[in-house]
């Protein structure tokens, strides 16, 4: 398989643009991608403070990786979920994620929740109906709280997510299956800033997981290579790995799964009934806002409240 | 021989096939691995030799 610039032999194939590259010209094309959907999305423009939420994985760190290469002034965020499990996987993936700032010479935010709220992730999600069984509730409400909080209290304009392509067509099938239409109504590559949240992005929701892989690999990215343990069997992984028996048989069409969503609702699909403006009410104890009058989730789940 | 590697599992193919027809005949579907050699990655129409190792790094990871 060659090249299609220079001819050279190919190190990345994909099947869904039907396009091979080699190292060098990989490393131009997929930041080159990423730039493109920035721009067409309207993610944000040279000149904005950009938070990026950064875990230790590939994703991220590739994000943070191409956002300062293409010169945007982007900081990280690593928030310390204290999950240990026997691997020692949030101080790796933290050692991981400071060590990449040290190295390029970019600030990194870390916030311990152990620290913050007296309390690590496994064990909030023991004390709480909310992560009985397994923690990943728990764990994403309080990263959404947190990411929102830093990005608000440091001056940020945006925060930028590492979440490609198979995470939002995993969501999008979940929700899809359960014909989830507040959440159809929400998920998208940008979710314009709101009084209290700050704007969000995913400048990677068009790129397979696999073309980031490519990516960290080539690019010599020191990533965590383990899944967090609490991830293992989850109904993510397992939607993951569905799409992919379909995209081998159908190149593109996770793709085409998340991008004719995304027209589809452009369209008005999801729009009549659905439509209605949920009315939100700042928590009393932390200021983001909630649906319901009184504490937030984030609030109501702290130690003694 | 050659000795394919993913994560803890290892596994041993007849050389002269290409990494698409090993990767089918052990079951793991081209799309979840990336496949590396002397850590340069590799594709699927790549032939293995005799004494070679493939390391195959998982797409999924995180949580």
């Amino acid at each position: 398989m060659k090249c299609r610039t220079c001819g050279k032999k190919a190190s990345v194939n994909m099947r869904q643009h039907k396009l091979a590259l080699c190292k060098e010209h990989y490393l131009e094309w997929l930041p080159a991608q990423i730039e493109r959907f920035i721009k067409k999305y309207c993610m944000f423009a040279h000149g904005e403070k950009i938070l990026v939420a950064v875990s230790g994985g590939k994703d991220s760190l590739s994000l943070w990786d191409i956002l300062h290469r293409l010169g945007y002034q982007a900081d990280g965020l690593y928030i310390c979920l204290g999950i240990d499990e026997g691997i020692a996987y949030s101080s790796e993936s933290q050692r991981l994620s400071e060590r990449f700032a040290t190295d390029n010479g970019l600030k990194l935010n870390v916030v311990n929740i152990q620290q913050e709220y007296n309390e690590t992730i496994p064990e909030l999600a023991g004390r709480t109906q909310r992560g009985k069984g397994k923690p990943c509730s728990v764990c994403g409400l309080v990263k959404r709280h947190v990411m929102n909080r830093i990005a608000r209290d440091l001056g940020y304009d945006v925060l930028a997510t590492g979440h490609n392509l198979d995470d939002e067509a995993a969501v999008l099938f979940g929700n899809t299956l359960t014909w989830s239409g507040e959440y159809l109504l929400r998920q998208g590559p940008v979710l314009p800033a709101t009084p209290g949240l700050a704007r969000k992005v995913k400048p990677l929701f068009r790129l397979y997981e696999r073309e980031m892989l490519a990516y960290a690999l080539l690019r010599g990215i020191e990533y965590i290579y383990d899944e967090c343990p609490f991830a293992l069997g989850s109904t993510s992984i397992y939607y993951k790995e569905l799409l992919n028996k379909l995209e081998n048989d159908r190149p593109g069409a996770k793709l085409s799964f998340y991008l004719s969503f995304l027209e589809a609702r452009k369209k008005g699909l999801f729009a009549e009934q659905e439509q209605v403006q949920q009315e939100l009410h700042p928590c009393p104890n932390c200021g983001q806002p909630t649906s319901a009058p009184g504490l937030c989730a984030f609030c109501r789940m702290l130690p003694g409240d | 021989m050659v000795k394919i590697i993913l994560r803890d599992k290892e596994y041993e193919i007849h050389p002269g096939m290409t990494l698409l027809s090993a990767l089918k005949k052990i079951d793991i579907l081209p799309e979840a691995v990336i496949a590396t050699r002397g850590g340069e990655l590799i594709e699927e129409d790549e032939i293995l030799k005799d004494g070679e190792i493939i390391k195959l790094v998982a797409v999924i990871s995180g949580g």
